[in-house]
């Protein structure tokens, strides 16, 4: 095979390219933990409400005996349950979602809070708000001619000033 | 060599990919105007989600589809010098195709199947819709089988000769496609039309989409392989100079078959059903791809500036200028590579693993793809058509200028609509809505972008009017074509021995085979081996 000098020149050009970026992406998931959410755990998304972790006196925000604070929501057409809930800035948060129906994804515009929710999974992200504000949680993937109306309402404020439910 | 029926065939197929087109094309300009919020009258989600599953089917299914297999088809006769190989059979799958596109287009025009063209379970559709779906993709086998036997028969006949590209990369295609294609395949004969069916209660979404995004990465470069081929072949002798280098296209072509198919997983970041270690390799796949497309820009760029300094082109820049930029062929290959720049920026940032999730399903996916799909790859195929059109025809396009307004108009249109739709995906706006209801100021920023979308949509339905008046008018009242310029035989004919995994494909069927096990075998295993829960089907 006879490659040109110029062609290997960009050979070496582009493949340093695809190399750095992909060290980068690998550097960053492998070193610092960064990934999307996955982990595949099941659930059935028929019975959510008989009981268990997104029965509806569950659902909401609550702090972990290992302080960890920890967001329960269920999505259902059209909307996030609970459809208000209030978080500190600055702080780890974990999120735990589960389907009621069909398929949904959630993410806050302006934050790294984002996932696809799967009937028959639980999705599960941790992220934290740098700042404090009103964030809508809306929908991000079609799940039916409500679509554009399912969205809820996240409000992030001074650590201070933010007291758990429960 | 085309005689005159195989001429007729491929027009066929062509008409129907742009009657597709032309249609596809008015519903999306009712869908920038209908999603503004500017006009009341016409909001209305239940049309807006009928028009959008329709658009995207014809758009992404049936263009696509009857397009590809006309070219193949014309691109077959042409590169070998063979007649079509058992026409009968071939118009089997035309009309196979047609039947699937018709019985799918009556659920979707009337709001039946309005699940939008990825159809993701548990939201259910009618069942004609599957099957329509399904008659469509199998009358895409049989144009995969003829490509192949008409390249394994050319071989028989020429022992030892090369290939010729435009077949090689024609045959990787229908190779690429029927692996790409059997994941929805699976998707659709085992678990949607059973459940649509009534024969089985429930679906896993999560093993759907898993099948669903075997398909849907590979499904692109099915859809952008003919636009590379006529980079390829068509572009450099159509700008004055010849192919840079013929090997490294077919590495290229080697590359995008092997690399697309087994890295779908980029479309399921996001998702809670698959694990993040088999979502970082294919991560790492889905960067490797973009190798041959960089390649691609290499060596079509090469080949332009060699034509553009044989045309008396000097100094660093100076050969840009002497392209020949009223050529419909060069000047779509320059707008193209232009759209497939800025195109390929957006690609970094949706492969990113990690950085996908600030995108992810935003306006940004829709603007993005636009700009790829409808603009670098649907250029190419108006570019095709053009250039086909005489040979096909025996007339000559019936004016020089009309095809230029119309690619110019074609990418500005596409600048105008998909540079907002970026900026509203980074501003958070969600894919697929009708409206905005969202009681949150952040919204307010959104409306000048969306009244912008409509601009462009208008330049774009225009130019798509446009381009079919120019097909239909040059067919019916263009000059004559005089007869030395009808042969489209290539003129690459077969080139120098390449090495022989250059000029076959038994070796990367195999590489295939194991890079699709390693990256999906214990991806799709595990819905069998762990308890899941399925889905009952929901309506919209
Ligand atoms: C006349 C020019 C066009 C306009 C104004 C237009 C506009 C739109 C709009 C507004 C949507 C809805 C997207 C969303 O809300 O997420 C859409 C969807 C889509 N468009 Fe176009 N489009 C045009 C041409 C094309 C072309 C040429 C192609 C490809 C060949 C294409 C492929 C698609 C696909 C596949 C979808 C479905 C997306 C989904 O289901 O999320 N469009 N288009
Ligand atoms: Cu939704
Ligand atoms: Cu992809």
């Amino acid at each position: 095979m006879h490659i040109h000098t110029l062609e290997r020149n960009w050979l070496w050009v582009a493949g340093s390219v695809v190399a750095l970026l992909l060290g980068t992406i690998v550097y960053t998931a492998i070193a610092h933990n960064i990934h999307p959410p996955g982990q595949m755990e099941t659930i059935d998304s028929a019975s959510l409400h008989l009981g268990g972790e997104f029965a509806e006196d569950q659902l909401g925000v609550r702090v972990g005996a290992d302080g960890q604070i920890r967001v329960t929501l269920v999505a259902a057409r059209y909307g996030f349950f609970p459809r208000n809930i209030e978080l500190p800035s600055g702080t780890p948060i974990t999120f735990r979602i589960a389907s009621a129906d069909v398929l949904h994804g959630i993410h806050a515009p302006m934050t790294n809070l984002g996932t696809m929710i799967v009937p028959g999974y639980v999705s599960t992200v941790t992220t934290l708000f740098p700042k404090p504000g009103e964030y809508p949680l809306l929908c991000n993937e079609y799940c039916g001619l409500g679509h554009d109306h399912m969205w809820s309402k996240l409000t992030v404020v001074d650590p201070q000033n933010w007291h758990p439910d429960r | 060599m085309l005689d005159t029926a195989s001429k007729k065939f491929v027009l066929y197929h062509f008409w129907v990919a742009f009657a597709a087109f032309g249609l596809a094309s008015v519903l999306g300009f009712y869908q920038v105007l209908e999603r503004s919020g500017l006009l009341p009258l016409i909001e209305s989600s239940r049309v807006y989600f009928a028009s959008v599953s329709t658009h995207g089917v014809l758009m992404a299914f049936v263009l696509t589809t009857f397009f590809i297999m006309g070219f193949g088809y014309a691109t077959a006769c042409n590169a070998l010098r063979m007649p079509l190989w058992n026409p009968r059979l071939a118009w089997v799958g035309f009309w196979l195709a047609v039947a699937g596109t018709l019985l799918a287009a009556v659920p979707l025009l009337s709001g039946k199947a309005s699940v939008l063209y990825t159809f993701y379970p548990p939201i259910q559709a009618h069942t004609l819709f599957y099957i329509g779906a399904t008659l469509l993709v199998v009358g895409s086998w049989v144009w995969c089988f003829i490509m192949i036997r008409m390249y394994l028969d050319w071989k028989k006949q020429h022992p030892g000769a090369t290939v010729p590209l435009p077949m090689y990369a024609t045959t990787a295609n229908a190779i690429l496609w029927l692996w790409a294609s059997l994941g929805v395949a699976l998707e659709v004969l085992f678990q949607l039309i059973p459940w649509a069916l009534g024969w089985v209660d429930t679906v896993d979404p999560g093993l759907a989409r898993t099948l669903f995004s075997w398909t849907l990465h590979p499904i692109v470069y099915f859809w952008l392989i003919p636009a590379y081929i006529a980079l390829y072949s068509r572009v450099p002798q159509a700008a004055g100079g010849r192919l840079f280098s013929d090997e490294l296209a077919r590495v290229a072509f080697v590359m995008l078959l092997v690399l697309s198919l087994p890295i779908g997983f980029h479309h399921l970041y996001m998702d809670p059903e698959q694990g993040s270690g088999f979502k970082l390799a294919h991560a790492v796949g889905t960067f490797l791809v973009a190798l041959p497309t960089l390649l691609t820009g290499f060596t079509v760029t090469a080949s332009l500036e060699m034509a553009g300094r044989t045309r008396g082109g000097v100094g660093l820049m100076g050969w840009i200028g002497a392209l020949p930029w009223r050529n419909p062929v060069v000047l779509a290959a320059l707008l193209s590579l232009l759209m497939l720049i800025a195109g390929g920026f957006g690609g970094i940032v949706n492969a990113s693993y990690a950085m996908n999730t600030m995108v992810h399903n935003t306006a940004w996916v829709p603007g993005h793809f636009h700009l790829i799909f409808a603009g670098t790859t649907v250029i190419l195929y108006m570019a095709i058509a053009y250039d086909l059109w005489p040979g096909l025809t025996g007339r000559q396009l019936h004016s020089t200028s009309a095809p230029l307004l119309q690619l110019w108009t074609w990418f500005i249109g596409i600048i105008v609509l998909t540079s907002p739709w970026h900026v509203l995906g980074l501003l958070g706006q969600p894919r697929r809505i009708s409206s905005v209801t969202y009681n949150s100021l952040l919204t307010l920023a959104w409306t000048p972008y969306e009244l912008a979308m409509i601009v462009g949509g208008a330049i774009m339905l225009a130019s798509a009017l446009l381009f079919l008046h120019i097909l239909a008018k040059s067919q019916k009242k263009g000059v004559m074509a005089p007869a030395s310029t009808l042969d489209q035989t290539d003129s690459a004919e077969s080139g120098a021995p390449v090495h022989s995994l250059l000029n076959g494909f038994k070796v990367w069927n195999l590489v295939i085979l194991v890079l699709m096990l390693a990256n999906y075998g214990y991806p799709i295993l595990q819905f069998f081996l762990t308890r899941t829960y399925g889905s009952v089907a929901f309506g919209y």
